[in-house]
Formats: C-alpha cells, structure tokens, sequence
C-alpha cells in the first residue's frame, strides 16, 4: 500500500532539509535563546535571592534596633530608680543631720543659759552681801552715833552674856 | 511590528502568487468519481491524505486550481529530468516517456516510467512533491521564527519576553524542564535539548499545518510515513551513538534475570535487541497513524456528504452536511489537542529513549 511506504524521494529531502534546518537553529537560534533564558532564571533568581538577603537584613536591623531600644529603656528605668533612692537617702540624712544639729544647739543653749543663770545669781549674791554690809554700816553708825543708845546695846549684850 | 508583519505576509504572497497564476489552467473534468457510478470515499480519502505532484486548492466545476511542482527524476535511460508537473495536465498526458500511474498497482499515482523495452519501471524521484514544499515551507517557517525570536534574546537580555517570543517560551522551557531534564537529567540534558526541540516544533507546527484545509495547510506531512520514519531514524541513531556501557550491558547481559535466560538460548538479548529497534519502529507508526487516523475521520465525515448526496439524493447531502460538519468541527477540535499532544509525546519518549541510553548506573 502507498499509504504505508516510505517514499524516497520525501525521505531525502526530509533528511537533508530537516539536517540543515537543525543545525542552522542549534547553532543561531537554541543555543543564544536556551543561554538567555538561563541567564534570565539566573538573574531572577539572584534577585530574589539578594531580595531575601535584604530582608533579613532589615529584620535583623529591625530587632537589633528594638534590642537597643529595650535596654535604653532598662538602663532609662534603672537611672530613674537610682536616683529615686539617692533622692531618699539624700532627703533621710539631711533630715537626721537637722535633727542632730538642732539637739546640739539646744544642748549648747542650756548648757549656756545655766550658766549664764549661776554667774547671775552668784552676782546677786555677791551685790546683796555687799548691800547688806553698806546697810548695815550705815545702821551702825546711825545708832551708835548717840551715847545713850551705845550703853543699850551694851547692856543688852552683856544681859544675854549671861555666863553659864 | 506591523511593519514586518505586512513584510511577511507580502513575501509570501510573492511566493505563491507566480505559482497560482501558473496553475490556472481549465480542464475538462472528467475525474475517477464521476466515471464511476456514485461516490468513491476510500479513494477520495485516499488521494486527500497521500501525497500528490501538484498542489491541489480548489476546483470550480471544469475548472482546476492548483500549483504545479518541479519534477526531478533520474533514470538510467534518460538522466536527470527536471519539468514542471503541469506538464502531466493533471496526471491525464505523458510526458517524456513519464507519466503518472493510474493503474491500480503499488505505484499508484507515482511517477513511472516506461522504458524503451516497454517494460515500466520507477525512476529514482526526488520531486518537489506537496509534502516536500510543506515540508520545505514549515521548515522555512520554524526557522524564520526561531531566528528572529533568538535576535530577540540577544538585544533583550533579562526583559520579559513580548509577542511571538512570549507565545514561545512557555513551549521551550516546557520542553526543557519537564521532558528534557525530567527525562535525561540534570547533567546530560543540554546536549540533547536542540535535538529535541526541533523536533517537537517541526511535528507540532507540521500537525498545526495539517488541520488547515488550504494552502499552505493541507498537506498530510505528519502523518506521512517518510516524514515519521525519518524522526524515528534520527532518534534511533541519537540513541545509540549515545549509548553508555550500562545501557549496551543492559542489552546483552540484562542484569537481575535468571542465567538460564540467556545461556543456552539467550532470550533475553535477543529480546532486548529487538526493544531497540521497536522502540523507535513505535515511535514512527503512531505519529504516522494518529494523525492520519484523523485526517481519515474528518474526511469521512465530509464523505458521508457526498455519499448521501451522490447515491441517495441531493437532499439527504443538504441534510447530512449539518450533522458531517458539527462533527467535523468536533474532530477538528479534537486534533487540535492530538496535534499537540503527538508532539508532546513523540519528543518525550525520544527524551526517555536518549534519559535510558546515557543512564550510567542503576
């Protein structure tokens, strides 16, 4: 049957056309095309990948910068506290200070005034003797100033001198 | 791109152009269905999906359209002859002692000589026959295209591709990825991807083609035995030059069979030579006969046309014709997923074929 059999002259131009033909593309038209589209997967795949990179990165940034703000908020926090306590501690001393300085100056105070108060009340003895001889001088010599009055209290003496 | 596509479109008018003006001759029509009683399908068929010495595009009642191509013939007694079929008046006349043969004998339509002795013979024929100018128009048309695609590759480096290119390129790495490196492997696949893609392009475009009732399309070239066995020979010869030491011990001396499957009669071998040779042999057989079985379904149904409107009435033709053509259009439908899926398969089992000859170890 002519349906089944090969004919030649179709297989030798076949043969021939299809040879050339698949040389001239192999050559001029697979090769350049098959290299581009590598050459683009290449590129879209190093993009991706530097795009991937990139992201890490910036997460990477993004949690070194929320560490960083984390512990600036610590530190922040432990200032604060510190100062806090200082602020205490400086308001409790000054306190006892005040109260020490204060218990001294009324210390020093009574001290002083009791002093002050004995050098007074010896002075006034002091003045009250002397006032008290002046007075009496003055008495002495208004009374024994007269003859009569000497022989009255001499007589008075010598009646209280009663020799026992 | 407007332009060049106006280019193109006028470089083919002016290739077909000289061609139909050259064929535009009357005839009187006193063809094979009409000398016979009623309308003879199996012939029709027949004559539709072979291949022919002119190129046939319509006819309007006496009159023939169709372009005639060069003959080359070379004969012992005469040389080389080179002449137009036209000269043949549609295969009616003799010319230079050549003639086509109407006999009904296995040279049936071919050119045949007849010697001086009065014996007839087949001279040796390298006509341009339809087949061969389709087979020599779809190979300038892959070309054409794939080297303008490539052009685009170079001058657009890392852009996404546009138009044609993007049409293309999903094909490409289809083939690359999922028959190439799926098949032969990440390490040898390069070597055989040209190959491969040539291929597939050819058949796919080739079967495309096919479904085309008119010129350019028409010509039954896939579905040519010449056109497959010539792919299959090509995959064959691939396949064993490319042959690795396992895959030739894998022939001779299957691994993992029982001794006595090879010593004293080695049935193995002997079945494992003939597996190389049917594989490509299958190869061949069903490209050629699915698309011809479709081309053979599509033309039956338009037959039965004729056969209601020939043998039964002229009404029975009208009537019928609706039904032929719904599933005409069906079939049509249908070879346009067989024209790719032929393809698809023809280039992965030769993927396969080439992935289990460069296989190196198991």
């Amino acid at each position: 049957m002519g349906l089944v059999t090969p004919d030649f002259g179709l297989v030798f131009w076949m043969v021939l056309s299809f040879l050339i033909v698949l040389f001239i593309l192999k050559k001029f038209a697979w090769k350049p095309i098959l290299s581009a589209l590598k050459e683009r997967e290449d590129s879209i795949q190093g993009a991706l990948e530097s795009a991937e990179n990139a992201k890490k990165e910036m997460s990477k940034l993004k949690a070194d910068n929320e560490q960083i703000i984390h512990q600036a908020k610590i530190e922040r926090d432990r200032l604060l506290q510190e100062a806090r306590e200082v602020k205490g501690k400086i308001i409790s001393e000054a306190k006892t200070q005040a109260t020490k300085d204060a218990d001294k100056i009324i210390a020093q105070a009574k001290i002083s005034i009791q002093n002050e108060k004995d050098s007074a009340l010896s002075d006034i003895k002091n003045k009250v003797a002397t006032l008290s001889v002046e007075i009496a001088q003055k008495i002495l010599k208004v009374e024994l100033s007269k003859e009569t009055k000497q022989k009255e209290i001499i007589e008075e003496f010598l009646k209280e001198a009663k020799f026992n | 791109m407007h332009k060049k596509i106006i280019k193109s479109f006028l470089s083919i008018l002016l290739i077909i152009l000289p061609l139909t003006v050259i064929a535009q001759e009357t005839h009187s029509n006193d063809d094979y269905d009409k000398s016979k009683k009623g309308f003879d399908a199996g012939t029709f068929i027949i004559d539709h999906i072979g291949d022919s010495y002119e190129w046939h595009i319509a006819t309007f009642g006496e009159f023939h359209l169709s372009i005639p191509l060069p003959v080359i013939l070379y004969s012992k007694e005469k040389g080389i002859n080179v002449f137009m079929s036209s000269k043949f008046h549609h295969g009616h006349d003799e010319y230079k002692g050549f003639k086509i043969e109407t006999a009904k004998n296995s040279n049936k339509g071919k050119i045949v000589e007849t010697l001086s002795d009065g014996t007839v013979i087949r001279p040796i024929d390298i006509s341009i026959t339809k087949n061969t100018l389709s087979l020599f128009l779809s190979l300038i048309l892959i070309t054409w295209v794939f080297l303008s695609i490539a052009k685009r590759y170079k001058t657009t480096k890392n852009k996404p591709p546009k138009g044609l290119q993007s049409l293309l390129e999903p094909l490409i790495i289809f083939i690359r990825d999922d028959i190439a490196k799926a098949s032969i492997g990440e390490k040898k696949y390069e070597k055989f991807l040209p190959f491969l893609l040539s291929v597939f392009f050819f058949i796919f475009l080739n079967n495309l083609f096919g479904l085309v009732p008119v010129f350019p399309g028409g010509a039954n070239l896939t579905g040519n035995i010449a056109i497959t066995m010539v792919l299959a020979i090509f995959t064959f010869i691939i396949t064993t030059i490319n042959g690795s030491k396992s895959y030739w011990t894998h022939v001779v001396n299957t691994p993992g069979v029982p001794w006595w499957l090879k010593i004293p009669i080695p049935l193995m071998p002997l079945v494992e030579i003939m597996g190389v040779f049917t594989k490509p042999f299958v190869l061949m057989i069903r490209l050629f006969a699915n698309i011809t079985a479709g081309h053979i379904i599509v033309l039956g149904f338009f037959s039965l046309i004729f056969i209601f409107g020939i043998n039964v009435n002229v009404y029975a033709g009208y009537g019928f014709s609706i039904v032929s053509v719904a599933f005409t259009v069906f079939m049509t439908l249908l070879e346009l997923l067989v024209a790719f899926i032929q393809a698809y398969v023809f280039t992965l089992l030769s993927a396969l074929y080439f992935g289990m000859a460069t296989e190196e170890h198991h």
